[in-house]
């Protein structure tokens, strides 16, 4: 889920001698209120085709009219993905299929609305975006009967028109990125801004964002391998599956004497492998002309500067921000997390009021994810919470039990609920005599953290905790019984 | 034989001398007289056409302004939508479909109060000549019947030629109003590329189609223009301009303007042909204008180029009809398969000639060779009109090369079908103005038409030039 450099990878390496190749093409569905091309609703869940019209349908002599704000929303994402905002035209990718109405998709083809522009992922890994340009959706088929749940031997086919015609940017990588993490990384990354610009939801699991990969693999330095698309990723985690196993399909073909064939290839998600969808040689000669039905589009330059200055701050320098704010590394889960949930302007408003900000960042990156950037909880009370513990009045474990009371309860008063349970920091010279008494009962583990056990110092630190029925903060039960030991 | 004029029964219906009732039984009877031999309508709607004229006489008795058309008795040609009435193509692939709206143009013409009196027959989806190529049956020239009415508005000339209707809408992708208005003895209206909506239109080549009028005279052929013409937000190639005034210039003259005489004309026109149009220069010339020799060295390509562009365009328009949504299906075990039925039985054979061509002129790796370079041919003649304009105001040329043939006489060689349209395809491709004016007769006493050509948004020059023109006929 998140961006953080110091998350663990859970991408298996690859063979020494080998590195892949990964580039992105995403499918982002915009937030606009119309079609890309007609006035119908665009409205995700609704009742099969009722948000058509002659346009939507592809009816004889109806005519595509380009929806402003899409163009807008597009340009949107462009500048904040750093691109050039171009004039450009609008082709037809001509193709059968029952859920194309016209048998053309009207995309952009050698002309698109922005080129060349990148986005950073963590270590300031750039990777360059070579076009986000503007397409419509298609019609959504359902095949019944058959095994496969595709068109191939199936009873019958059903389409639905409303997704027909919705805007998409779609928005192609360059093959810049080298690991599946960062494949994830840059996914999220993209979802991030997405959001916070307002251009889409973004939600892979409802297909308004749709992620295509394209994976080859070379040693180091060679010339770029032969590459695969693989289609039917749908979720974050399956972008980095599919990768991993894709490479490593390729790397054990090519070792084992064969050659990597140009082809389309399904990720099939439970099996947990890519299966050959259709050759190179099979695919679709789209025959590409230029719209007759549409004119250029040569965006004004005011309205793109307009557009520019219109740009919320976006992820990076939100998280780079929190980060400085918090005293927190502005690549750590915590910065990632509070930014990516749109937490970091009540985090900052709780600090304004005099909360800890330590404290306050890592309450809200814990406690909080089930709330939106709005959270309902008052920020005086998390300020009210943060100082109690800063000033020992409880500690990390009371604190978080308190946390869990008031964000339950959508607020409350922390000292209240601290004497509701009883709970009263202990001082010093108790701990002390608990630490005593741990250490007399458990003679062996204190011997064993003495000869530089660490881990022994577990059990004692346990010992202390159960005594003072959780009273004791346990990095001060730690740090007093290294203190003891390192005298 | 000759009809009252537009002018004339507007007038007449308006200040109450006459009614929309009595004008339109009129017209139907003549239909039912003469529509068995001449074929001229798909579909003739005498119910929906009693409705709006009995609308019209209510609103006339009742004092209520009535619109410029109100009452006159128009068709429309079958590739335009008519709510709730059939829209055929003359295809058997768009057989009983029913539009649920109605084109711009029909939208213009109900609101102006026109009558629509029926959908005239076209080859097929506007593809050819002569109108042999309609799935329903070819349409007869009234003037002859032993002869083609031209095409492919050959249903709306025909109509307007046998009184049927008191003017027509055709559309015009390398020819189809002008030619059939020559060879009826009509006046045709082929408008600047952008002048009338083509929402509802259905597409033949989208970068060429324009609507337009057949009329008995310019005037006429003015009063339909101002009705339908005018930006329209559906359509994204329709130009930001009003309607142009056109009525107010007829009696302009031409003294002082430039007229262009090509030197470098493609040749094959017949004798008579090429005598009427020196008439015309002479006429024009006699009452004031000055003859200016132009040359349009590229006027030779256009044929090709078209034949590239317009089924290039074609392929892609009508893709569509694939029997999943409406129209024709015929069933077949698989999805390819019943693709491949539907589109077999349903298209006839110029189109799918033309759907193979334009396909292939696509294709990856013959892009380049065929419509790529179909496309700089289009510019070629684009600039070359462009400096012709600069020593002229309008051109004139032969709207066809010869006047109405018999049936069966081009059917069996499409490319001397194609070659009909050599003086009016280089107008479409150039996006510009051209009308046909009937000047004379020619070879059995049938009817020439003289073209106009003008330059984009040329309306009102070109207007006052045919006005020229059919005064000095």
């Amino acid at each position: 889920m998140s961006n953080a450099a110091s998350a663990p990878s859970n991408a298996a390496t690859l063979p020494d001698g080998w590195e892949m190749v990964v580039g992105l093409e995403v499918h982002v569905e915009l937030d606009t209120a119309t079609k890309l091309f007609s006035g119908s609703p665009n409205h995700f869940g609704d009742d099969p085709n009722t948000n058509i019209d002659p346009v939507t349908l592809g009816l004889p002599g109806a005519l595509p009219v380009l929806n402003r704000r899409a163009v807008e929303l597009a340009i949107r994402l462009g500048l904040a993905l750093n691109c050039t905002v171009q004039s450009c035209t609008f082709h037809r990718k001509n193709y059968f299929y029952p859920d194309l109405p016209k048998a053309y998709q009207i995309s952009q083809y050698d002309q698109p609305l922005n080129i060349d522009g990148y986005l950073v992922l963590p270590g300031d890994v750039r990777i360059g975006i070579e076009r986000a340009h503007l397409e419509e959706d298609t019609g959504k088929s359902t095949h019944f009967g058959g095994t496969s749940g595709r068109i191939h031997g199936s009873d019958y086919s059903l389409v639905d028109f409303n997704r027909a015609g919705v805007p998409l940017v779609e928005i192609v990588s360059r093959p810049d990125i080298r690991t599946s993490d960062q494949a994830r990384q840059y996914v999220n990354e993209l979802r991030s801004i997405l959001v916070a610009i307002g251009a889409s939801d973004a939600k892979m699991e409802e297909g308004s964002m749709r992620v295509d990969v394209n994976v080859s693999v070379r040693r180091p330095g060679e010339p770029l391998g032969t590459r695969c698309e693989i289609k039917n990723v749908n979720s974050v985690r399956a972008v980095g599956r599919a990768i991993d196993y894709e490479a490593r399909r390729q790397i054990l073909e090519i070792e084992s004497g064969g050659v990597i064939r140009q082809e389309t290839r399904h990720w099939d998600d439970a099996e947990g492998r890519t299966h050959t969808l259709r050759a190179k040689e099979d695919a679709d000669d789209y025959r590409y002309f230029l719209e007759p039905d549409l004119v250029e589009l040569d965006p004004d330059r005011e309205w793109v500067e307009e557009i520019r200055l219109s740009l919320p701050p976006l992820p990076a320098a939100r998280r780079a921000a929190l980060a400085a704010l918090v005293g927190i590394d502005r690549e750590s889960e915590a910065a990632y997390v509070v930014v990516e949930r749109g937490q970091d302007g009540y985090v900052t408003e709780v600090v304004r009021l005099g909360g800890e900000p330590g404290r306050v960042v890592v309450y809200v990156q814990q406690a909080f994810a089930e709330e939106g950037a709005s959270p309902r909880v008052p920020a005086g009370d998390i300020v009210a919470l943060s100082v109690l513990e800063r000033d020992g009045k409880v500690t990390a474990t009371q604190a978080k039990t308190i946390l869990a009371e008031i964000v339950a309860h959508g607020g409350g008063d922390a000292a209240a609920i601290a004497g509701e349970k009883g709970f009263e920091a202990l001082d010093a010279n108790a701990i002390e005599s608990m630490v005593d008494a741990a250490i007399a009962a458990q003679p062996d583990a204190w011997a064993k953290y003495c000869n530089g056990e660490e881990k022994a110092v577990g059990a004692l630190v346990g010992a202390v905790m159960k005594v003072s029925q959780g009273k004791a903060d346990g990095k001060v039960v730690t740090a007093i019984l290294q203190a003891r030991r390192d005298r | 034989m000759t009809f009252p004029t537009v002018a004339a029964l507007a007038r007449g219906i308006r200040t109450g001398k006459t009614s929309a009732a009595s004008v339109l039984e009129e017209h139907l009877r003549r239909i039912e007289e003469r529509e068995g031999e001449i074929h001229a309508f798909n579909l003739v709607t005498a119910d929906r056409a009693r409705a709006a004229a009995a609308e019209v006489d209510a609103a006339v008795q009742a004092g209520r302004p009535v619109g410029p058309l109100a009452g006159v008795p128009i068709a429309l040609k079958d590739n335009m939508c008519t709510r709730g009435v059939e829209t055929t193509c003359s295809s058997k692939i768009l057989e009983g479909w029913k539009p649920p709206y109605d084109a711009t143009v029909v939208k213009k013409l109900r609101d102006a109060g026109a009558v629509i009196v029926g959908k005239t027959n076209l080859d097929e989806f506007a593809m050819g000549s002569s109108t042999e190529n309609s799935a329903f049956g070819p349409t007869r020239n009234p003037l002859d019947t032993a002869r083609v009415p031209g095409g492919s508005s050959g249903g709306s000339a025909a109509a307007v030629a046998a009184g049927f209707a008191a003017a027509s809408l055709g559309s015009d992708t390398g020819g189809s109003i002008r030619q059939p208005a020559a060879l009826c003895g009509l006046v045709g209206v082929k408008p600047t590329y952008g002048v009338v909506s083509r929402y509802g239109l259905v597409a033949f080549a989208s970068s060429l189609d324009q609507i337009g009028p057949f009329a008995h005279t310019v005037e006429d052929a003015a009063l339909v223009m101002e009705t339908i013409a005018g930006h329209d937000v559906m359509d994204s190639t329709s130009l930001p301009q009003p309607a142009p005034q056109l009525v107010d210039v007829l009696g302009m003259g031409v003294e002082g303007m430039r007229i262009g005489r090509v030197v470098d004309m493609p040749e094959g026109s017949e004798p008579e042909v090429l005598a009427r149009l020196d008439e015309a220069f002479a006429a024009l010339a006699k009452r004031g204008a000055t003859i200016v020799d132009v040359t349009l060295p590229s006027l030779q390509f256009g044929l090709t180029a078209y034949y590239l562009v317009a089924p290039a365009e074609a392929s892609s328009n009508l893709a569509r009809y694939d029997g999943v949504r409406y129209g024709l299906r015929v069933d077949a075990p698989d999805l390819n398969a019943m693709y491949a039925a539907t589109r077999s039985q349903g298209f006839g054979a110029e189109v799918k000639r033309r759907i193979m061509l334009g396909t292939y002129a696509l294709s990856a790796g013959y892009y380049d060779a065929y419509y790529g370079k179909a496309l700089k041919v289009r510019r070629l003649i684009a600039d070359d009109f462009a400096k012709a304009y600069r020593s002229c105001d309008v051109v004139l040329m032969p709207t066809s090369p010869s006047v109405a043939f018999p049936f069966g006489d081009k059917t069996s060689d499409p490319l001397a079908m194609y070659l009909c349209d050599v003086f009016t395809i280089p107008t479409n491709l150039a996006g510009h103005a051209a009308m046909s004016v009937p000047f004379g007769t020619g070879a059995h006493g049938l009817p020439v038409g003289v073209q106009v050509l003008a330059p984009a948004l040329g309306e009102a020059t070109m207007f006052r030039v045919a006005a020229e023109l059919e005064r000095a006929r």
